[in-house]
């Protein structure tokens, strides 16, 4: 329990350090921004409280926005996120459920589950993020394009970024 | 009321969701408002360290093309110096600083963080309140126009770049006094948008965009950019003009920042007959 919450700590830190530092200089024009700091949220283990859960989408979007200037809107997108979390591996759940003390990632579930799993939540996430970002509806197409090409490009990111945790945890 | 504590009690989940959702609107809200709450944005104690340092760490990376950037500007000033010049002999030509008086005050600064590829873009200035930031205060870099500060903490101060949705800064064309306003479109970082051009205007590609004393905030002719093209959209009887940025928002490093010595009085002029001529 103790070193889940050790674990979880050191995962979260890393993410967001490697979001404001590194992510946030990669320029990839302005329809592809990356948020692969969402993997944090993806990655919390099955048996977390669903309200944990939320509170540390909500908690992890607030950081985020520190760094962004965006006051309260990647909060607002993470809490969503961590709110239909919920929902979504209850609907992808396998027949006999989730075997205790694993973390959703292509390691334990295979990499068809977790595409399925991670593509409708960053999806999710970039939806609600980009239309409140813009707020109005007179770029609706612009903002769409940026949706799509946007989620493709985390997802790419974020499906890497994932073996590097799956790596170290093998090796124990 | 044992029923409604009930039913709060098992959608608790979904409560707490809708709570933390309106938490965050609240704080958008706030902060949407011209002053915001610099709790939540990049001036605060923990990012603007964390800006600092890699802004440190990048800064070696770019020495190179600031020090060139230095030595053009050390020669367009020593151009302008008295040594430069050959005196006026003539007894009648007398300059009093009493006629003039100091309209915009500048102030250098060095900016820790930057994006462009964002809808809305900011930057963080190295400089803040204890140097004498304020909000709404014009940065530039001595290639052209960057942003407008918005908030200010202690040390650190938060502005908004021209790559904004909210931004829209007066510029004229230098050539013949036409004005409006540039309003970024969202999709490239060199290029910007000066709209409401009347047709009469007659412009060609190379022409060069000024600020234009209208803003209040930008003192009158510093460079904006190129004009690149410009068209007449279906049922306006306006020009769009698309111009090409002057300053380099990628490698923005050392920006001034302006202070208006006349704004308060200016503005509560301005206030003041806009009140009255609505009686």
């Amino acid at each position: 329990m103790i070193n889940n919450i050790f674990k979880n700590s050191i995962r979260f830190i890393v993410l967001v350090l490697l979001q404001v530092l590194i992510v946030q200089n990669i320029r990839l024009g302005s329809y592809i921004i990356l948020f692969p700091y969402i993997l944090f949220i993806l990655l919390l283990p099955f048996e977390t409280p669903k309200l944990v859960v939320l509170l540390c989408a909500f908690l992890t979007g607030l950081t985020i926005d520190m760094f962004y200037d965006t006051a309260g809107m990647h909060a607002a997108a993470c809490t969503l996120i961590g709110f239909s979390r919920y929902y979504i591996l209850k609907l992808l759940s396998p027949r006999e459920g989730y075997d205790p003390g694993l973390i959703p990632n292509v390691d334990s579930m295979g990499s068809l589950w977790f595409i399925t799993y991670s593509a409708i939540i960053i999806f999710i996430h970039h939806l609600f993020f980009f239309y409140l970002e813009i707020f109005r509806f007179n770029e609706f197409f612009r903002t769409l394009l940026r949706v799509f090409l946007s989620t493709i490009g985390t997802f790419c990111f974020i499906y890497i970024v994932q073996f590097l945790f799956y790596k170290t945890d093998k090796n124990k | 009321m044992k029923n409604l504590l009930n039913f709060l009690y098992r959608n608790n989940f979904f409560f707490v969701f809708l709570f933390l959702e309106f938490i965050c609107i609240l704080i958008l809200i706030k902060n949407n408002g011209y002053q915001g709450s610099s709790l939540l944005n990049s001036s605060n104690q923990i990012s603007s360290r964390i800006y600092e340092l890699e802004s440190n760490a990048k800064e070696y990376l770019l020495l190179k093309d600031e020090n060139e950037r230095l030595s053009k500007m050390n020669t367009f000033l020593m151009n302008r110096i008295k040594l430069g010049y050959a005196a006026i002999p003539l007894k009648t030509y007398k300059k009093n600083d009493t006629l003039y008086k100091q309209e915009y005050e500048f102030m250098n600064g060095k900016a820790i963080n930057s994006s462009v590829n964002k809808r809305n873009n900011y930057l963080t200035l190295n400089i803040g309140a204890q140097q004498g930031v304020t909000h709404d205060m014009a940065v530039i870099t001595s290639d052209g126009i960057i942003g407008i500060v918005k908030d200010v903490s202690e040390n650190f101060s938060s502005a908004m770049s021209i790559l904004h949705k909210d931004v829209r800064v007066n510029c004229q064309l230098k050539k013949d006094g036409t004005y409006g306003p540039l309003i970024w479109d969202g999709t490239d970082y060199r290029f910007s948008n000066l709209t409401d051009i009347p047709t009469n205007a007659k412009m060609k590609k190379g022409d060069t965009v000024i600020t234009s004393s209208l803003s209040g905030i930008f003192p009158e002719g510093i460079l904006v950019g190129f004009v690149d093209s410009y068209e007449q959209k279906p049922n306006e009887s306006f020009y769009t003009v698309k111009v090409r940025l002057s300053a380099d928002f990628k490698k923005v490093n050392y920006v001034s920042v302006i202070k208006y010595n006349y704004k308060t009085e200016r503005d509560s002029l301005e206030i003041k007959s806009q009140v009255q001529g609505d009686k």
